[in-house]
């Protein structure tokens, strides 16, 4: 006789006067696929936890990002933004669709070198850039974004040394109407700090001042903030122009465009609160078309997305390694995947997907990973099926900022692997093993050696 | 371990508590659980009838049903918990 599916029995207590009037949805549908590839199969294959990346996803999102800025202005240029995810294969997606480099430091500057892309398509971005740093961007022609005094004056001695005009930008920091003001990266708009800066470089003859930059801010749920900020670069451009009879070749209006994940104490989902990129591309273009630049004038506009282009093109799959009852009754399960792997789990609520059909039986539970530390909570509060050791979960848009910034801490990193328009499987990062972890290790020789 | 006398349960999975008040909701397995406690089975009775029905471990369930009557100790539906 065939057994019948077992669930595991449970019981809840039913409370009047808590719903919530959005009827925010309770994730049961399972994720059996991601891009036509079984995840049962990925895991089975490549382990668990594994990061999944679609690339076909990657490139709609660009596609349909450039085409919403071009089809508003006639000249745009996107920018990869390294820190967002500097997987090689990732960054490899954005060039061959015409995405240049945009880097904060040497090591992503060298990154991008090494996948090909010309130094005079680097953006070098980022308060710490060294003399060498600064001697190897001016020799490629490199677009230099100054972030501070010590950094444009450091540039005029280098120039000097180099006998050789650098080419370079400013950022520029300022208040566009939200909170916080990110004042702590370039000159600021307001106090005249970035008329000081323009001032003294176009007075440099080791200097030539060939645009202006701003990064206003990250997860930016108002799009207008975006046409104060086109708005104060226009009008230092059309006042450099003024004073120094000199034009401006671009301005670079920086990313932060919000994915559709749902940051933590919001009320609505993510999904429904965000800007469209068309949002965006409409507040920037209109300032910067309507200013008053003649056509053979207008700058050309760079922009550094990141999030928005590859949050939702990446996913992570794990394993409930336990489930467990807390003191005050709270279901809690612990997944074999924590904060070291979803560095984002602090800011978000992830949308977190069963991998495998279950009854439409819920109940609330808190999502904790792996580590034996108290920090390692991914979830709060979900809502989600009766899971139970060894059922699967997809962790959705997961793309942008942890694959850099996830913590080699207690465990080890887990494989990567993108999928292509094909679905075709390939393996972009190995997981790593106790040897990469001690290749970096010396044992002074009075400590090899010990008793117990 | 004995569910309390008068809790009612329904058909659909619905448990009353007519002393508190409150009201709870139940899955299948649950229910049928709850329907053995009133037939004065043991826990190891309960273990045995659901592993020869469902496809599961003997030792899945019973882990299953510790965390269970531990709820319905929490929520006052039974008075005493072995």
């Amino acid at each position: 006789m065939t057994k019948l599916t077992y669930e595991r029995p449970v019981i809840q207590k039913l409370n009047t006067g808590t719903m919530n009037k959005f009827g925010s949805r309770t994730e049961y549908t399972p994720v059996t696929h991601i891009e036509g590839v079984s995840v049962k199969s990925l895991m089975a294959e490549y382990g668990s936890p594994l990061f999944v990346i679609s690339e076909p996803q990657i490139r709609r999102n660009y596609q349909s990002a450039v085409r919403a800025f071009k089809t508003r202005y006639p000249k745009v240029q996107f920018a990869w933004s390294y820190k967002t995810n500097y997987l090689n294969a990732v960054c490899n997606v954005f060039h061959q669709e015409g995405a240049w480099a945009e880097v904060v430091s040497i090591f992503e500057y060298q990154k991008a070198l090494k996948n090909g892309v010309p130094g005079n398509k680097i953006i070098f971005n980022g308060p710490d850039k060294s003399a060498d740093d600064l001697r190897t961007a001016i020799i490629n022609h490199s677009l230099i974004h100054i972030d501070h005094f010590d950094e444009l004056y450091l540039l005029i001695e280098i120039a000097q040394e180099l006998k050789t005009k650098a080419t370079v930008a400013i950022r520029v920091n300022m208040d566009t109407g939200i909170y916080p003001i990110w004042d702590r990266f370039g000159f600021n708009y307001e106090n005249g700090q970035a008329w000081n800066a323009i001032n003294k470089i176009m007075s440099a003859p080791e200097l030539e001042l060939n645009g202006l930059h701003c990064h206003i801010g990250t997860f930016m749920l108002s799009a207008g903030a975006y046409a104060t900020a086109a708005w104060k670069l226009c009008d230092l451009a059309w006042n450099i122009k003024l004073k120094w009879n000199h034009m401006i070749h671009y301005l670079d209006l920086g990313g932060g465009f919000a994915s559709a994940n749902t940051l933590k104490g919001s009320y609505l989902q993510g999904s429904d609160i965000i800007p469209s990129t068309e949002d965006y591309a409409d507040a920037i273009a209109t300032t910067i078309l309507n200013f008053g630049f003649k056509p053979d004038e207008l700058p050309l506009l760079f922009l550094e997305t990141g999030r928005s282009l590859i949050d939702d093109a990446g996913y992570l799959l794990g394993s409930v390694l336990a489930t467990k009852r807390l003191s005050d009754g709270r279901r809690a399960t612990i997944m074999d995947f924590g904060v070291n792997l979803l560095f984002t789990a602090f800011w978000y609520n992830h949308k977190i997907s069963p991998a495998q059909e279950f009854s439409h039986h819920t109940e609330d539970m808190v999502l904790y990973g792996p580590l034996c530390m108290n920090i390692d909570c991914i979830r709060e509060s979900i809502n989600l099926p009766l899971l139970s050791k060894g059922d699967q979960v997809v962790v959705h848009r997961v793309g942008a900022y942890n694959m850099t910034q996830w913590m080699q801490f207690i465990q080890m990193r887990p494989n990567v692997v993108m999928i292509d328009a094909k679905q075709n499987v390939h393996l972009i990062r190995t997981k790593e093993s106790i040897d990469t972890m001690l290749r970096y290790e010396l044992v002074p020789e009075h400590l090899e050696q010990f008793k117990l | 371990m004995k569910i309390n006398k008068n809790i009612a349960v329904s058909d659909n999975g619905f448990i009353f508590n007519p002393l508190s008040g409150d009201s709870f909701s139940t899955n299948p397995i649950g229910q049928e659980v709850i329907r053995l406690m009133k037939e004065q089975k043991t826990k190891e009775e309960i273990v045995k009838l659901l592993a020869q029905k469902y496809n599961s471990e003997d030792s899945n369930i019973e882990k299953d049903l510790v965390d269970f009557f531990q709820m319905l100790l929490s929520y006052q539906l039974i008075s005493e918990h072995e």
